[in-house]
């Protein structure tokens, strides 16, 4: 090798850090009309949870299990893969979470883009986002308010796929008989969730 | 056919197409010509047809950045204002003298296709497969502007 190879290596300027990189680019693609979802996380009594936000509203909420990046992947998929980490696209919504944890908000108000559900699914979820804070309901009612009152099983398959958690409280769909039902993000937060809300789950 | 998340492409690009940028335009040019190739990759980014090589598309698209800045360098010197004296105004992106000496705007005065080979090469550490792959060129055709540009690099920095 010769000396001007090795002058030509040697390294000229310190490296960049990809998050300063990113909240440059996020803000200039959010001005240029680019920014399709921003993304970030914050930290609950439930542990971290990621939400997603498109112009038209919140379109995903997800527990830690889920794997955010897998989250991601989905969201670049259904929805545009114009996805960045851009933490102040999501502020109203997370400080709205954190009020909730604080038991601070008992009403989200904040836009909801349905993309990622459609229609008996959608139905069903936007009938569930209705049900007010310490209050619960049950799979059949929800099936009703969706216009299909024998359909409670699929439902509950609604609820399960529910995209946006907590926000649209699936939480608060129950058994008639009292007993639980399911929750994606395991029984144990679903438990939390009534308990916050002043609910004594089964 | 999906994309990934375009936040997993700078997550995974940054330091190197900066390390690249550097290379090709210097120091201070280089956050901004990332920041160019970034915004121009994620406007195009859901028209892309296929996820194959995402890597490849944008050292394409950090290439002509650089070649882009380097040229509106090129033009500038001569400028002068309307009434004939006074120097027009400053364009926004001025190449500073760099530290090193005289190889790094040697390297910015080579013809662009060359100064990314050479960048590639020894910047990066790459070899003449890999800098074809992200060149969309040969094996063979990156040594030679490889060796093309190291040859007209010995004679500016010689002289």
């Amino acid at each position: 090798m010769t000396d001007l190879e090795r002058r030509l290596q040697r390294p000229a300027t310190p490296d960049v850090d990809p998050a300063a990189v990113t909240a440059r680019l996020a803000a200039r693609a959010d001005a240029a009309g680019l920014l399709d979802v921003a993304w970030a996380t914050l930290d609950t009594p439930l542990g971290p949870i990621a939400v997603f936000v498109t112009p038209r509203g919140l379109v995903r909420v997800a527990y830690d299990r889920e794997n955010f990046g897998q989250v991601a992947e989905e969201v670049a998929e259904q929805v545009s893969p114009r996805v960045l980490v851009a933490p102040r696209r999501t502020d109203p919504v997370r400080a709205q979470l954190d009020e909730y944890f604080g038991e601070r908000r008992h009403r989200f108000d904040l836009q909801i883009d349905w993309t990622l559900v459609r229609g008996f699914n959608q139905d069903v979820l936007r009938a569930t986002a209705e049900i007010p804070f310490g209050e619960t309901a049950s799979y059949g009612e929800m099936a009703a308010a969706a216009g299909s009152p024998r359909a409670a099983r699929a439902a509950g398959n609604a609820l399960a796929g529910n995209p946006i958690p907590i926000v649209v409280p699936c939480h608060r769909v129950i058994h008639a008989d009292g007993g639980i039902g399911g929750y994606t993000g395991g029984l144990e937060h679903k438990r939390f969730l009534l308990r916050l809300e002043g609910i004594a789950p089964a | 056919m999906s994309l990934p998340p375009f936040q997993t492409l700078v997550d995974a690009h940054s330091v190197e197409l900066h390390r690249f940028l550097v290379g090709c335009v210097g120091p201070d040019a280089a956050e901004d010509c990332l920041q160019e190739t970034f915004i121009a990759a994620l406007r195009a980014y859901p028209r892309l047809r296929h996820a194959d090589n995402l890597r490849a598309w944008l050292y394409t698209i950090a290439h002509r950045k650089a070649t882009d800045t380097v040229r509106t360098w090129s033009r500038r010197p001569s400028t002068v204002g309307l009434d004939g004296m006074s120097p027009a105004a400053e364009p926004r992106t001025a190449p500073l003298p760099l530290p090193e000496d005289g190889l790094w705007s040697a390297v910015r005065e080579l013809p662009a296709k060359q100064r990314t080979a050479v960048v590639h090469r020894y910047v990066l550490d790459l070899d003449y497969a890999q800098i074809a792959d992200r060149m969309g060129i040969s094996p063979e055709a990156a040594r030679q502007n490889v060796s093309a540009g190291l040859r007209r690099l010995r004679t500016e920095v010689d002289r």
